[in-house]
């Protein structure tokens, strides 16, 4: 039983499909060789096309083509070796040319496939419908001064590539996955920096929703939702409210629709009737975009392993859970990272110590990654003084924290602090013997059948070892001795 | 008047490298007619400054033994191309102050060849008429006059009239046009002066102002044959800024003149023939088959069997793509702003008051044919007559060389005639040149003969794609043999 929502007149499932804005990762725009970094002054980064200034041509970018491709090959989808600029024609203030070049009936890539990695280690597959290379939009500010809104250019003909998914997706869960593995593909690749902050990454929501077996229902799309956090929110907000509307005999009507973050609510924008009829046609000033098997083979022979082929290979090498093995190849450096750790290795060992305390420390710390606390040579080590019982798991906690601390080595910190664990059979009995001496009352209750109370004694043995005997000998022993 | 604003080109150039005259001296002459002939209304922007610091240039270059091609000779530019510090209008209050802070690549290959600008002249607006009537500049007048009625002004042709009528008039010896659907050759015709639109791609389209992108096309406007071929030599090549810009070495057209064309075969369409064909452009036609016969040529006769939708078609492409190309003008960025209280009635107000009747007409005829539920029924079938017109051309060039037919169905008219005539028939004037605009082809007009009024008539040669070269070598054939002396009276005004 999948996903749904409970209504008075009974079970609501949800029909939802995505479209993602990802802007591609290329030091100029799509049709000019202005730049694109992010941030810069207003209208510093705009070349005369950009503004559309009169007789100025188009020029494709043949990077942002060859991203499109690659982007198109990581998710398993066709690529069309013709594919046609249309103009979107519609009026606005940071549209200069009054129209957009995008790509409408001929897109550069077909149909694909996204294959989400769920919380519970399932997977579910969804569509791609299409992918195509369109131009950017300036921005408005309206916020500068109190009668006149001011327009920056820099992010006009930026090259975005519009990711369609098919309608699959079934829950905000699997939405929420969905644009997070898109992402991680994205970035795997290098065609999107998926920064959903800054808006390299911008999505627009498709929702409706029906009765188990129904066709599909009216949807309604809700634009620019940009985190994942609110995508969550704006399905669930919506799905309510088109099952309250047809529960209340109402209908639900084709239309755009906004999200309101602060108010975490969806509002009209324009109904079907107001819908911009945007006069598509092929771009005069283009030509048709021509790509050959060659060139196609050759951004394919660049690709590098993908999430979902390193996730295989970590759980067939390392015999890692789905799970484990999702987490770690979410993003390329977590799973480097993890493979520098396991090198040579017990891998499980390696991830746990990965996704546990060293990820806990990456959220703890606000840090990445690609900045870590401790490196993963240092990781390593410390699996090293696991493995070779020089430190037992709780040990090698402490040791982890004053690593964080302090910058030091494993080795090190051991050494400073005398954190060796004890694991001198002599020692460890003696300290037994001393702790059941001192607790005759106990022993003998343990001896009647208060099986519980075996905990207590290896705490107290713990204690007397200042916490560095090791935690399996500490078992052993007493079991014989307590027998 | 000074005979070197008589001059040729080729002879011009010749004069200047045998220090006959200096370049200096033939620009002042050339600025001498255009300030005699300021009634015609020629030019909207004249840059006499500019002109003379140019021939200075041209002066030392030539001093030197380093001029170029075209060093020292005075051209006009149609004042649709973009020029760096020097307003270009497009004809329209819209751009009426706009000043280009960039060059067209046409214009810098044409002062790099070192041609010296005399001003920007006046067109259709946007391009888009054949009489120079829609011109927010005001009309410009043909040097021509009816010898039955010299008291009625008429019309140079368009859209490129006033590159027209300032070459024919003699106040610059050769200039720019463009040509979207017949704009440089039946202005041509109309002022008795050769005009060449090449094939699709030869002139980089960029810094022209945009009418209809895939079939705007630069070209020259000369007195002569040769003028034309040394002018396109000048302005053509490929350029990495067009994507639409053919890859291809720019052949030595004048030498493609070799006065030869024995043994070429001349297609003559019987579609252009139509019922009420007026006897004299008949008769030109007929007068012009005989004299490429007389050459040595076969006159054949050709079907185009596509040739009666080529008018509609282009009457909905053009549009289509003209709505979308003047979209940019919206008042924000440049060129005329009338402010409004919302976004919308600043777009309303400022597109209102920039743009005239004709251009508005053809941006409401673009949207209607783009829109939702009408695009396949005009639009995509407008663009489907297109590649029939393409493919009757291009089944008639396996068997023919050029193909021969009358440039515009009539000769100049009156003012107050395109005044009074629909849009329709003014569109009519485009039926000869429409059907080889669609499809790309070169076309090329030159005087043959007067009307019975003692006004120019032109007749059209077609080539094949990118063979600009055997065009010019038949039309040097027809020039000779035509032998066309008529000077038009307005010339000295």
């Amino acid at each position: 039983m999948g996903y749904s929502l409970q209504g008075e007149t009974g079970d609501w499932e949800l029909v939802i499909g995505l479209e993602v804005h990802a802007q591609v990762t290329s030091k100029s725009k799509l049709f000019s060789g202005a730049a694109t970094d992010f941030g810069a002054e207003a209208n510093t980064q705009v070349a005369l096309v950009d503004a559309a200034m009169p007789g100025m041509l188009p020029v494709i970018n043949a990077f942002c083509v060859e991203q499109a491709i690659r982007t198109g090959l990581g998710l398993k989808a066709r690529i069309n070796k013709t594919s046609v600029f249309a103009r979107k024609n519609y009026f606005y203030a940071d549209l200069p040319q009054g129209y957009q070049i995008s790509q409408f009936d001929q897109p550069i890539v077909g149909e694909g496939e996204v294959i989400l990695d769920m919380a519970d280690g399932s997977t579910r597959t969804i569509g791609i419908e299409r992918l195509h290379l369109e131009q950017d939009a300036g921005k408005s500010l309206h916020d500068q001064h109190p009668s006149k809104s001011f327009i920056d250019l820099n992010r006009a003909g930026v090259a975005l590539m519009e990711i369609v998914s098919k309608p699959d997706i079934r829950s905000p869960d699997e939405a929420a996955a969905y644009v997070t593995k898109l992402r991680s593909i994205l970035r795997y690749l290098g065609s999107c920096d998926g920064n959903m902050a800054e808006g390299s990454m911008r999505c627009d929501v498709n929702v409706s929703v029906r009765k188990a077996g129904e066709p599909f229902r009216t949807r309604a799309e809700i634009k620019n939702v940009n985190s994942i956090r609110f995508i969550h929110q704006a399905i669930e907000y919506e799905a309510r409210r088109q099952i309250d509307l047809y529960e209340e005999g109402g209908q639900v009507v084709q239309e755009t629709r906004l999200f309101d973050a602060h108010k975490g609510e969806t509002r009209s924008m324009r109904s079907k009737e107001m819908a911009h009829d945007y006069r598509y046609f092929p771009d005069p000033d283009l030509l048709p975009l021509i790509l050959s098997d060659e060139e196609i083979a050759a951004i394919k022979s660049t690709l590098p392993e993908l999430p979902d082929e390193k996730k295989e290979r970590f759980i067939q090498d390392y015999h890692l859970s789905p799970y484990d093995a999702g987490v770690l190849v979410a993003e390329q450096s977590s799973a480097h990272f993890f493979e520098t750790v396991a090198k040579g290795r017990d891998p499980k060992l390696a991830s746990n110590w990965v996704t546990g305390e060293f990820f806990g420390a990456l959220n703890r710390l606000g840090r990445t990654v690609e900045d870590p606390p401790v490196s993963a040579a240092d990781l390593g080590a410390l699996v090293d003084l696991i493995a070779d019982n020089t430190l037992s798991g709780r040990l090698a906690k402490e040791v982890f924290e004053l690593m964080v601390e302090t910058g030091k080595t494993p080795a090190e910190i051991v050494e400073e602090r005398g954190l060796r664990q004890v694991t001198d059979s002599g020692e460890i009995d003696g300290a037994i013997a001393q702790v059941l001496a001192a607790n005759p009352d106990k022993v003998a209750d343990y001896r009647a059948g208060k099986d519980k109370l075996f905990g207590f004694f290896v705490g107290q043995v713990m204690k007397a070892t200042g916490g560095k005997a090791n935690p399996a000998m500490v078992n052993d022993s007493l079991k014989k001795q307590l027998a | 008047m000074s005979a070197l604003t008589d001059l040729t080109i080729a002879d011009a150039r010749a004069g200047l490298d045998k220090r006959d005259f200096t370049a200096m001296e033939l620009t002042e002459a050339h600025l001498l007619a255009m300030d005699r002939a300021r009634s015609l209304n020629a030019f909207i922007t004249e840059t006499p400054d500019l002109a003379l610091e140019r021939a200075r240039d041209a002066d030392a270059a030539l001093a030197k033994g380093e001029g170029g091609t075209l060093a020292g000779i005075p051209l006009a530019i149609k004042d649709l191309f973009c020029t760096e510090g020097v307003r270009t209008t497009a004809s329209s209050r819209i751009l009426e102050n706009f000043v280009p802070p960039y060059e067209s690549t046409v214009t810098a290959n044409l002062r790099r060849a070192g041609a010296v600008m005399l001003g920007k002249t006046s067109l259709d607006e946007f391009a888009m008429g054949s009489s120079n009537m829609t011109s927010a500049f005001g009309p410009v007048t043909s040097p021509w006059r009816r010898r039955s009625a010299p008291e009625i002004k008429l019309v140079p042709g368009g859209s490129s009239g006033g590159s027209a009528a300032a070459v024919a008039a003699r106040i610059s010896m050769g200039a720019t046009g463009t040509d979207t659907g017949g704009s440089i050759r039946q202005p041509a015709a109309y002022c008795g002066i050769v005009g060449l639109k090449p094939t699709y791609g030869r002139c980089s389209r960029w810094g022209v102002v945009a009418f209809a992108s895939s079939l705007d096309q630069a070209g020259p406007m000369t007195r002569s044959v040769k003028d034309a071929a040394l002018m396109l030599g000048a302005m053509a090549g490929h350029d990495a800024k067009d994507s639409t810009s053919a890859n291809l070495k720019v052949p030595d057209f004048a030498a493609a003149l070799t006065g030869d064309i024995r043994g070429l075969k001349i297609g003559i369409p019987k579609e252009y023939r139509p019922a009420g064909l007026a006897d004299e452009i008949a008769r030109l036609w007929e007068d012009g088959i005989a004299m490429l016969k007389a050459a040595g040529a076969l006159p054949v006769e050709i079907s185009l069997p596509h040739t009666q939708y080529a008018l509609a078609a282009y009457y909905i492409v053009a549009p289509a793509e003209c709505s979308s190309n003047l979209a940019r003008y919206d008042g924000v960025r440049f060129g005329k702003r009338v402010e409004g209280k919302t976004l919308d009635e600043l777009y309303a107000r400022s597109r209102a008051a920039g743009f005239g009747k004709e251009v508005r007409r053809r941006i409401l005829i673009g949207s209607y044919v783009l829109s939702a539920g009408y695009y396949d029924a005009y639009y995509t079938k407008a663009q489907k007559v297109r590649s029939l017109i393409a493919e009757d051309f291009r089944l008639a060039f396996e068997n023919v060389d050029v193909i021969l037919t009358p440039t515009a169905p009539t000769p100049a008219f009156a003012m107050d005639e395109g005044d009074a005539a629909d849009p329709v028939t003014m569109w009519l004037n485009d039926v000869f040149t429409v059907p080889a605009s669609l499809a790309g082809l070169p076309g090329l007009s030159l005087p043959t003969g007067l009307s019975q009024d003692g006004l120019p008539l032109g007749l059209q040669l077609l080539g094949r794609p990118f063979d600009e070269e055997t065009l010019l070598r038949v039309a040097g054939v027809m020039e000779s043999a035509a032998n066309f002396t008529a000077l038009p009276p307005d010339r000295e005004i």
